[in-house]
């Protein structure tokens, strides 16, 4: 017995070695800067920076890269992945049998709605003619504008989104973002809100939250990108916005029936390890096609999102095994995910070994919050939406600040590591405007849906279970 | 006649079941059960939230016999299922008033075999 103590300990030991030697933040292995890819695309990777020389003349149909453009479609398929079934079956297996169907549902569902609320002016509000740095105009109304051959171009700013792609590659490839983001906010409510408000919830703050927000950061003009705040593939657009608008709903909404005490396990486990590893897989669209094409900077991004994500998973699992006795499997999935999320602002910035430390960060900081913090607070955030995407995103952020270098990507920047403290100001801010229109919009969206027809499933529905209740279905038949 | 019903440890059945077997008693009902008995249950730890986790899975038998095979079926029962350990579980036996062989309609002791 007293061997398997020291057995923990050792790999305890390892763990934090790796934390501060990452911390030393040795320069990149092989400095390969990556100029075909920053050139290509310097859109998501950095609006702000002082344009990686922008293409003198607008980009034609003959400046497609088919390497490129391929790489962003199969991403934009790898995107979606991560919704349906990914984040399905993760969230799926976590909740009770009476409800999974629900939470499948409301996944699949937003692909639908979401994907159609995009190409008729979601995508326009977001990346669409700047209007004062806050929103995109309605030029781009219904696909008007976005050319299905030719890259985008931005003429009053002489830039473009992604120069080697069509426009509308960029914009299928951003759908899919603007699809999981309402998703991730499913954990916090599931097992209790009414699927009408759930559906009008979702549209409003896609509209209302989501897209502005987009267009903040990653939109041409907006004004968080120009202040220089680094957001590789949205871990501000999309993790924070999501994780706090889950903590507001979490509370708006109030406790499931029976919480904390009368609460069933997971009714399938190995659904939601089935998710967690297909969330892996479609997190290289979202991080490595961030890069929106095929060079060394999609490279770089992949293989520091793997590399976090392991350290991640392995750190929650001993954190697990440390403080609970034992290493849980939900434990190693639920490390990969915050793994996953904060690695994403920082993806195409940082070298393999920031990558380690922000892993390692990644399965400490949300192990804390979920198993200490948010007890002491009592409320009831279904499946820690808020405690790994909230926290895991906000944690990529700073970490971003901390670890970010222009060794990566020299349209980026500079960290406090690499001598740049005014980097961590800068994403702490982006992070705090965030938190706070995320969290004062959902509130306000939240009241007022409940106020038109009521959040809340009928205590008798949420009982029986809004699988039977909402949709007169179950996910599991007990005779044949 | 009489209505045994035994609560077993799962990984005792197919001992169980063989012993029924070797004492030409054929006819028998299993289920997958949860309950607990002094050995209490295992706490599970989800994302380090204790579930008060007080059930075990158990198997249930159920084996309808004239009475002079209950004691074979006991032993049976008894020689396969204990390990020694706490958590061998039970056995009830219940008086049977009647039993009824719905495909020829046979009652009492004939339509139990």
């Amino acid at each position: 017995m007293k061997m398997t103590r020291y057995w923990k300990l050792a790999l305890a030991l390892a763990t934090s070695a790796m934390v501060a030697g990452s911390a030393l933040a040795q320069a990149p292995a092989a400095t390969d800067t990556p100029t075909a890819a920053v050139v290509a695309a310097p859109a998501v990777a950095a609006t702000n920076a002082p344009a990686a020389t922008p293409p003198p003349t607008p980009p034609t149909a003959k400046d497609v890269n088919s390497g490129d453009n391929a790489w962003v479609l199969i991403s934009t398929a790898l995107v979606l992945l991560m919704t349906i079934p990914a984040l399905a079956f993760f969230y799926g297996g976590l909740v009770r049998r009476k409800n999974v169907l629900s939470v499948l549902m409301k996944c699949f569902i937003l692909a639908c709605v979401i994907s159609l609320q995009w190409v008729l002016f979601g995508y326009s509000l977001s990346f669409g003619p700047d209007l004062k740095g806050f929103i995109g105009s309605l030029d781009w109304f219904g696909l008007k504008n976005v050319s299905m051959d030719t890259p985008h171009w931005d003429a009053a700013l002489a830039t473009s989104y992604a120069g080697t792609i069509p426009h509308q590659s960029f914009m299928i490839f951003q759908m899919m973002f603007a699809v999981i983001t309402p998703a991730l906010i499913i954990g916090a409510f599931a097992e209790r809100m009414k699927f009408a408000a759930f559906l009008t919830f979702a549209i409003l703050w896609t509209t209302l939250v989501y897209d502005p927000v987009a267009h903040w950061v990653w939109g041409k003009g907006g004004f968080l990108g120009a202040m220089g705040a680094l957001d590789f593939a949205g871990g501000t657009v999309v993790h924070i916005n999501a994780g706090i608008a889950a903590l507001v709903t979490a509370l708006v909404l109030g406790k499931r029936i029976g919480y904390p005490d009368r609460m069933s396990p997971p009714h399938n486990l190995p659904f939601a390890v089935l998710g967690a590893g297909l969330l892996w897989v479609g997190w290289f669209g979202f991080n490595a096609g961030s890069a929106l094409g095929a060079g060394g900077l999609a490279t770089g991004a992949f293989v520091v999102t793997h590399v976090a994500t392991a350290a991640a998973g392995l750190t929650w699992a001993v954190m697990d095994w440390f403080f609970n006795k034992r290493p849980t499997v939900l434990g190693v999935i639920s490390g990969a995910v915050a793994g996953l999320v904060a690695i994403t602002p920082a993806a195409g910035f940082v070298t393999a070994m920031g990558a380690i430390g922000i892993g390692v960060g990644a399965g400490i900081l949300p192990w804390i919050f979920v198993s200490i913090i948010k007890p002491k607070l009592g409320y009831d955030d279904t499946l820690d939406a808020f405690g790994v995407h909230g926290v895991g995103g906000t944690w990529g952020a700073i970490a971003t600040g901390l670890w970010a270098t222009k060794a990566v990507n020299s349209a980026g920047a500079d960290g406090l590591f690499y001598g740049n403290p005014a980097q961590l100001l800068i994403q702490l801010k982006a992070v705090g405007i965030t938190l706070v229109y995320s969290l004062v919009v959902s509130f306000a969206l939240l009241k007022l849906v409940d106020f038109v027809m009521g959040l809340r499933a009928e205590p008798q529905a949420e009982k029986i279970g809004l699988d039977l209740s909402d949709h007169r279905e179950t996910g599991y038949t007990v005779l044949d | 006649m009489k209505y045994i019903i035994a609560i077993i440890q799962p990984d005792r059945m197919e001992e169980v079941l063989a012993r029924l077997e070797e004492k030409e008693i054929h006819l028998v009902t299993v289920t997958n059960v949860m309950g607990r008995g002094r050995q209490k249950g295992i706490a599970e730890v989800y994302r380090s939230h204790k579930e008060a986790g007080t059930l075990l899975k158990k198997i249930k038998l159920e084996i309808a016999v004239n009475d002079a095979y209950v004691k074979p079926t006991l032993d049976a029962i008894i020689g396969g299922g204990r390990t020694g350990q706490v958590g061998d579980g039970k056995i009830f036996v219940l008086n049977l008033e009647e039993v009824v062989r719905i495909r020829t309609g046979e009652t009492g002791g004939p339509a139990i075999g």
